[in-house]
């Protein structure tokens, strides 16, 4: 584990908001700074990167739900999103590559009052990553996944991913991408998780609510939050900065809840469908163990909060 | 009086222009001034249409800017009773 809160003055000087002089009095402090290791900052994520903005949204979700901060843990993967564990100031584990649902899944068994979120990248979720993914949707285990997907590798390069859509030109795919992509939301529809959404950064507000959501629901839930990779991806397929990202997303977001899973596969230029997609009931995997041990084993079974060592 | 207010942490901008381009309001420029990493942060050129919804503050990537709203205190009654 990374630690709990720091103790702020080991955290260093905190650079200062400039704050309009007439304002001074009734100035609060940024709502999002108590969730962020302000040691930190600047983070590593390029300009026009949405990464910074999803966490954004997290950030203000946990301040909407009122959660117990001590009961919140992030677990992440390797790449760009990878380091969001590394920027909250929360218990947050920094996994290797891909294994951040194998971490989670453990931390959740080992501790089953967590609330456990898994933070990564479309990459490490859903390429090294991707049996693991599944299986914890199969189980519907009580984990949160926020997969933000900026359709390359980021942080190795650009390299083509499993989500790059047909066509579009990476470091690896001179020539286009002729590989079909995963649709995300389908495949963890299919593999039975019982919320599923995309959002993309130019829908804070919705993403937000999303996250609301997902931390009061029980069992395997699923965010896809489409960002802007201005460095690697757009540059690449001449699509511009940051900012002309977001103003696509705008322009070609069509928010269709309760859309056919099926439907909503993106192409390289075309609409983008929001919204959340699935949201329903299944027994969690804790349930499911617990019902099933003591309809075995009967009064041979007990639960206890805590275990007594005498 | 603006009903809101935005602070921003210049040093922490990396001139995205996110906030500038969605400012529902359009309180906000680029600057022509550099920050110490060579980026152009905003700058708040229409301060009295600030509504103080912070929409700057979730958009931003860098935690780098926020608005609050201006609190109802006993000079907003005055300003009230004074029309």
């Amino acid at each position: 584990m990374n630690g709990g809160v720091g103790d702020p003055a080991e955290l260093g000087p905190r650079p200062e908001a400039e704050i309009p002089p007439e304002a001074c009095e009734c100035a609060p402090e940024n709502p999002v700074e108590q969730f962020l290791r302000t040691d930190r900052m600047p983070h590593i994520w390029c300009p026009g990167c949405g990464i910074g903005t999803t966490v954004n949204s997290f950030a203000r979700a946990l301040l909407e739900a009122k959660v117990d901060l001590d009961r919140v843990a992030v677990v992440s993967g390797i790449g760009c999103t990878g380091r969001v564990a590394g920027y909250v100031r929360l218990d947050s584990f920094h996994t290797t590559h891909g294994r951040a649902i194998p971490f989670a899944t453990g931390l959740k068994l080992a501790n089953p009052n967590l609330l456990v979120v898994v933070y990564s990248g479309d990459g490490d979720l859903f390429a090294i990553g991707g049996n693991h993914i599944i299986h914890a949707a199969r189980r519907n285990l009580d984990i949160k996944v926020i997969c933000v997907n900026n359709f390359v590798y980021g942080m190795t390069g650009g390299q083509v991913a499993p989500t790059t859509p047909v066509g579009a030109t990476t470091t690896t795919t001179p020539y286009g991408c002729f590989e079909p992509a995963f649709n995300l939301p389908a495949l963890m529809d299919a593999a039975g998780a019982v919320y599923v959404a995309r959002w993309t950064s130019y829908h804070v507000r919705q993403l937000t609510r999303a996250m609301v959501d997902i931390f009061r629901k029980k069992g395997f839930c699923f965010i896809e939050v489409i960002t802007p990779c201005p460095t690697l991806y757009q540059r690449k397929n001449r699509m511009g900065e940051g900012l002309d990202a977001m103003k696509y997303y705008k322009e070609k977001s069509k928010v269709r809840h309760g859309a056919p899973t099926s439907e909503v596969a993106l192409t390289l230029d075309g609409d983008i469908i929001v919204g959340k997609f699935v949201d329903r009931e299944r027994p969690e995997y804790m349930e499911l163990m617990r019902s099933q041990l003591a309809a075995q084993l009967g009064d041979r079974y007990v639960e206890v909060e805590h275990l007594v060592c005498s | 009086m603006p009903k809101g207010y935005v602070a921003i942490n210049v040093e922490r901008c990396k001139g995205c222009g996110f906030c500038v381009e969605f400012c529902p309001t359009h309180v906000l420029a680029m600057s022509s001034a550099f920050n110490s990493k060579g980026y152009h942060p905003p700058h708040v050129v229409n301060p009295d249409k600030c509504t103080g919804c912070d929409l700057c503050g979730m958009y931003c990537p860098d935690f780098a800017i926020y608005g609050w709203k201006a609190p109802e205190s006993k000079n907003g009654a005055k300003r009230d009773a004074a029309r």
